[in-house]
């Protein structure tokens, strides 16, 4: 994930506290989500950012998970995730989220 | 699971944008706080 990025999170969890932080990604693959996912949970696996080392531990979920769809709106759901749950492989991005959280 | 809660919306170009994460969250109860869209090109 980009340093800067890593800064920006690091300094938004600092302000609000982890415990009222959750997160959810828009990552196109598998792959992706679990490096991200990795970054805002045990910390920066490139040990290269700001969030190196830093283990947020912040419940992270995907965006097409059905869990999280089932939270929201279904016209909006439709309307701005549509179109990439469709083409997007959401088994394969479910499958690996829920690893990372230890399901 | 949102209710309450300050939602960091990381996004990506090649999938789900930062923004329209923060559109569906709000519609949860969420409060995003920080919208990404992480780009590689």
């Amino acid at each position: 994930m980009d340093l800067e990025d890593q800064g920006l999170i690091k300094e938004t969890v600092e302000e609000h506290g982890k415990e009222n932080v959750v997160v959810v990604l828009g990552s196109p693959d598998a792959d992706s989500a679990e490096i991200y996912a990795e970054t805002v949970t045990t910390g920066d696996p490139t040990f290269a950012g700001p969030l190196a080392g830093v283990s947020l531990g912040l419940p992270v979920y995907h965006i097409l998970e059905d869990e999280v769809k089932a939270q929201i709106d279904p016209s909006v759901y439709e309307q701005q995730v549509g179109m990439m749950e469709m083409v997007l492989d959401k088994e394969a991005i479910s499958k690996s989220m829920k690893k990372i959280r230890g399901e | 699971m949102f209710k309450g809660k300050k939602v960091l919306c990381i996004g990506e170009r090649d999938g789900v944008p930062g923004s329209a994460i923060a559109e569906c969250v709000k519609t949860a109860g969420g409060e995003p706080v920080l919208q990404l869209t992480q780009c590689f090109v």
